[in-house]
């Protein structure tokens, strides 16, 4: 017998489902996607509050401008990302995944426009398999013009944290963008519509790498989706007024209706599988009918491997939060946030680099040895800076130019040439090392040092 | 690369490539499917281990063996779009060169006309203006900093351009032709010549020649010698010949350095200055430019 190791996909149509996890859902869908879509229309000090411009290497974020120099900062930023995934990830399972994922966010705003204009899972089985017709057409039309009316505005949304998006919906509006705007506003629309509107799943099952490493992030006190079947099995279909003891039987009334409801299409029942994105669809579909057979709720629940060992009862998982794992992961979680937050705090806009001319030193007609430096003075700040520069490390050491003074515009780069002359009997190396300090006339935190070499000739 | 130049690398390298692809198509069509061995389910991978783990298999989707067959066909399009099959060049006859001298072009399309608008104008209004001196001093950042250092003063061989002292003089069209075609500054070694007591009196009289300290005896005894062996590029009154680049003795400014022991050195052994020509590198907009800024540097002192 053959065996074909690749299938065709099964198209998954999850049932619609409410209850209070499906409420955070939304919540969650809402929040992220007000924040997503909200943030570029904020104003700033008369900009866009939030604005990524690559052409111009400056990265405007409330009212910090960051400079490529500071992607140090960013480093952090994913580090605590890393970090907070691990710890929610270890308590809790993949709440990213069920909860905050923008494979989810999407999917769960396309499944919306799905249900509305076709139905839920049986209409829209039953619309799949009868022949084309006028109806047909016109609700497919119709979902797929809304999704992709969604997608474009998700396209246009992410292009505008890149260029200043009231001037991107102009040229929107006039057809006049720019064909790196065209290309990115269309390439991340359609990245929407295929991943929410047809990947859907696959990519949680497929692609996404989390999926893989799940295994490694959870223990045996981690709260995870899962069918007790301790007080389910053995399952089976009876009538509300069956004694279900009497008869023999668990609580599972195997409706499958945890089945209908998930979106990567897995039977919780058997276990936990890495599949499951930990949306907690099937303990709300449960709690449903749970609640409809007077039996009570938790069948399907978030509880840990140790709860259903026996080895502890659901009221003291609580207490199994606090472990080892959990407590290391905040610490670092909380020692990097402290970090990058004194960072962030005491970060000076201002830098600078020394560039000794490659040029012998030379001899003035004084009789002193002089160096020539190139200073390059970048203001990282949004307004003008009068800088002065000074020069230390040996004694007698001076600057030759009268006025040492610097006038760099906002966000600008200056090139400073300096003299630097020291007497060559103070001389007793070859090379001596030299600091510029340079220091903002109108505020004194706005000091910068530079360190360079001094050559004898 | 001389070792490569024959045409069997050629084939070597597109036969490789040619038969991996060839490979790669057969290796994934024959691994879309399994032949179970008897008793064999086709859910799981393996029975059973450690008491009752059971792997299940998964099949890939479709789509995903799709993929590969289109990375396939797009390597097939890119080895016949784009050199990659040995000394083959491919259709579109693309090569990093051709790339390289194409977006010269257009750099040179786009940013020549700002420095040919000063082409016309003369060397002297050149100099005036704020914008073109900017520019100048960018070019001159970029291509002359490195000898005569980011302001201009040069260094020990490399002349101070900011001072009103010129080697082959100072008018504009001057600075403009030693930009363009460069200089080559020859000083003979005259030490054989002079002898190592000579070339001491030499020194001294050149010393006060300056005004600097020096040995009057000395200094005496060498002016003869000054005439025979000097006076020829650097005139009698030691004043020298921009023609010829030959200094000016007579002032504190020197190339090399005014130390007896440097003078020495230099009439012993001789100098060899030299200006590399720009012309052919930069073109004659850029020059025009730098010998602007240049001849500017020493106008407002």
């Amino acid at each position: 017998m053959e065996q074909a190791l690749y299938a065709v996909k099964q198209k998954i149509y999850p049932r619609a489902v409410s209850g209070w996890f499906a409420s955070w859902r939304v919540a969650l869908v809402l929040f992220t996607q007000l924040l997503y879509y909200g943030l570029p229309w904020l104003s700033w000090d008369g900009r866009q509050a939030i604005l990524l411009d690559l052409a111009q290497r400056k990265f405007y974020i409330l009212g910090l401008v960051f400079w490529p120099q500071d992607f140090i900062y960013l480093t952090g930023l994913l580090v605590i990302a890393a970090f907070s995934l691990f710890l929610f990830t270890a308590i809790a399972g993949r709440l990213w995944c069920g909860f905050a994922c923008p494979q989810t966010v999407y999917t769960e705003l396309f499944l919306w426009i799905e249900r509305n204009i076709e139905g839920d899972r049986l209409k829209q089985m039953k619309l799949d398999r009868q022949a084309w017709n006028i109806e047909k057409i016109a609700r497919k039309t119709a979902k797929h013009t809304a999704w992709l009316a969604l997608a474009l505005w998700t396209g246009f949304t992410f292009v505008g944290y890149f260029t200043p998006i009231k001037e991107l919906a102009i040229s929107f509006a006039h057809w006049t963008l720019g064909p790196w705007e065209t290309f990115w506003i269309f390439f991340y629309g359609c990245a929407t519509y295929g991943n929410a509107g047809f990947m859907r799943e696959q990519v949680c099952k497929y692609m996404c790498p989390y999926a893989r490493f799940q295994s490694v992030m959870f223990d045996s006190d981690t709260l995870t989706v899962t069918y007790d079947s301790s007080r389910g099995e053995p399952r089976g279909p009876r009538s509300k007024s069956t004694d279900r003891h009497a008869a023999g039987l668990g609580d599972c009334v195997d409706c499958s209706i945890c089945v209908q409801v998930c979106p990567t299409d897995i039977d919780i029942r058997n276990g936990l599988q890495y599949e499951c994105i930990g949306c907690a669809a099937c303990i709300d579909g449960c709690a449903q009918v749970m609640a409809k057979m007077g039996y009570p709720r938790g069948l399907i629940r978030y509880t840990t491997e140790n709860v259903i060992k026996g080895k502890y009862p659901d009221s003291s998982i609580l207490s199994h939060v606090l472990r080892p794992r959990t407590l290391i992961y905040s610490v670092l979680l909380l020692a990097i946030v402290a970090t990058l937050g004194m960072a962030l705090i005491s970060r000076v806009p201002l830098r600078a680099d020394a560039i000794r001319d490659r040029i012998a030193a030379r001899e003035t007609a004084e009789g002193y040895i002089e160096n020539v430096y190139r200073l390059q003075i970048i203001n990282m700040e949004n307004r003008p800076h009068r800088y002065v520069i000074s020069v230390a490390g040996l004694p007698g050491i001076k600057l030759a130019d009268s006025s040492p003074l610097v006038q760099v515009a906002p966000l600008g780069t200056h090139d400073a040439v300096v003299h630097v002359q020291i007497d060559p009997g103070e001389l007793s190396t070859r090379s001596s090392p030299v600091q510029f300090k340079i220091r903002s006339l109108d505020n004194p935190d706005l000091t910068t040092t530079v360190r360079s070499t001094f050559l004898n000739r | 690369m001389s070792d490569f130049v024959s045409s069997f690398w050629s084939l070597y390298i597109a036969g490789i490539t040619v038969i991996s692809i060839v490979w790669v198509t057969w290796f994934l069509k024959t691994q879309t499917t399994r032949r179970l061995a008897a008793n064999e389910k086709a859910e799981l991978i393996e029975k059973a281990w450690d008491g009752d783990l059971q792997e299940l298999n998964n099949p890939l989707p479709r789509w995903w063996l799709w993929l590969f067959y289109l990375t396939i066909v797009f390597g097939v399009v890119y080895l016949a779009l784009y050199p990659g099959l040995g000394s083959y060049k491919g259709v579109l006859d693309w090569s990093a060169t051709g790339q390289w001298q194409q977006e010269q072009s257009k750099a040179n399309a786009q940013y020549g006309p700002v420095f040919d608008k000063y082409l016309k104008q003369d060397l002297k209004v050149v100099a005036a203006d704020p914008q073109a001196r900017e520019m100048g001093q960018r070019l001159f950042l970029t291509y002359c900093s490195q000898c005569h250092g980011s302001d201009a003063a040069g260094a020990r061989g490399f002349p101070n351009l900011t001072d009103h002292d010129w080697l082959y003089g100072g008018d504009p069209e001057t600075i403009q032709a030693s930009i363009a075609n460069g200089r080559a500054g020859v000083m003979p070694a005259l030490g054989a010549a002079l002898g190592e007591q000579g070339t001491k009196q030499v020194a001294s009289y050149v010393l006060s020649l300056s005004g600097s300290k020096h040995d009057a005896t000395l200094a005496a005894a060498g002016r003869d010698k000054f005439a025979t062996y000097c006076a020829a590029c650097h005139q009698a009154d030691g004043k020298g010949t921009q023609a010829m680049g030959a200094p000016n003795l007579t002032d504190k400014v020197w190339l090399y350095g005014g130390s007896e022991a440097t003078i020495i050195e230099t009439i012993t052994k001789g100098r060899n200055g030299h200006m590399p020509a720009q012309l052919d590198k930069l073109g004659n907009a850029k020059v025009h430019l730098l010998a602007a800024y240049v001849y500017g540097l020493s106008q407002g002192k």
